[in-house]
């Protein structure tokens, strides 16, 4: 899954995007990061995004771009197994890691750390 | 106006655009060449960082279909630590979405208002403004997926 060549190469490329999306557009990065996720999840429906990560590995893994591909396989891969209501039961099958990580870690560094200033 | 003075004028005329095209040109340009190439270089080495996570997952007996789960919880947990550091920023300048485009930009956004809002205490502030950033992806991220999803169960 990826070498550290495409790794780099594609993970380059996409954050390459962001930044001329930062600098060039009057959007701010919530704006562009939650226009990644929907770009992510669009291609991950027609099942590009996989291809992306197989290619790519980490370089596609890691972006934002990533988790709306996650949610939407999730979401489509229990709707196909248990019917429409596996849209609602599938949606974080798969990225419960990273959001539980970010909570636990976030939540950590809050009681070992000081706020600035 | 003889010929001689109508140079003159002109010469100064000439001047004093040239001299106004080179302040121009004097003026720093926006760095944006230099701001693609830093995200390109940062990016990158933070997609590497990830890969050689995946491999080393991989090679512990991790099924490489799922080693991307740990991977992205391994980069979250070194994001937040250099964000309790104040490490994270100062590195966020240098290479702007290179790190704000990876899920590295989602854990500092995450921790950096956990950390922030502390002080209007654990439940309503670190509590309830962790993903006061953060959120509008995961609203985003689950709108669309919602959307896919009833779409590919209805056809």
């Amino acid at each position: 899954m990826g070498t550290y060549f495409t790794a780099f190469l594609i993970g380059g490329l996409i954050c390459v995007i962001g930044q001329l999306l930062f600098d060039l557009t009057p959007y701010t990065p919530a704006h562009i990061l939650s226009g990644f996720t929907v770009a992510g999840g669009v291609l991950g429906a027609f099942g590009l995004y996989d291809d992306l990560i197989q290619f790519a590995g980490a370089g596609a893994l890691l972006p934002i771009s990533s988790f709306g591909n996650a949610l939407v396989k999730g979401a489509m891969s229990e709707a196909s197994r248990s019917g429409i209501l596996g849209v609602l039961t599938g949606m974080f099958e798969l990225t419960s890691t990273g959001i539980t990580a970010a909570i636990i870690f976030g939540f950590f560094m809050a009681l070992i750390f000081k706020p600035k200033g | 106006m003889n010929t001689n003075e109508f140079k003159k004028k002109q010469a100064v005329l000439i001047d004093q655009v040239w001299l106004k095209s080179w302040h121009k040109a004097k003026k720093p340009r926006p760095p944006l060449v230099k701001n693609i190439v830093m995200a390109f270089l940062v990016g990158g080495l933070v997609c590497v960082l990830g890969q050689f996570i995946l491999n080393t997952y991989t090679a512990l007996g991790v099924p490489s279909e799922q080693a991307g789960n740990p991977t992205v919880a391994t980069i979250i947990f070194m994001a937040a630590l250099l964000t309790g550091f104040g490490v994270f920023d100062n590195l966020a300048r240098h290479g702007g979405a290179g790190l704000a485009v990876p899920v590295t930009g989602f854990a500092n956004s995450v921790t950096s208002m956990a950390i922030e809002f502390r002080r209007e205490g654990l439940v309503l502030g670190t509590g309830s403004k962790m993903f006061s950033l953060a959120g509008s992806i995961i609203v985003f991220g689950v709108v669309t997926a919602f959307v896919i999803g009833i779409i590919s169960a209805l056809i």
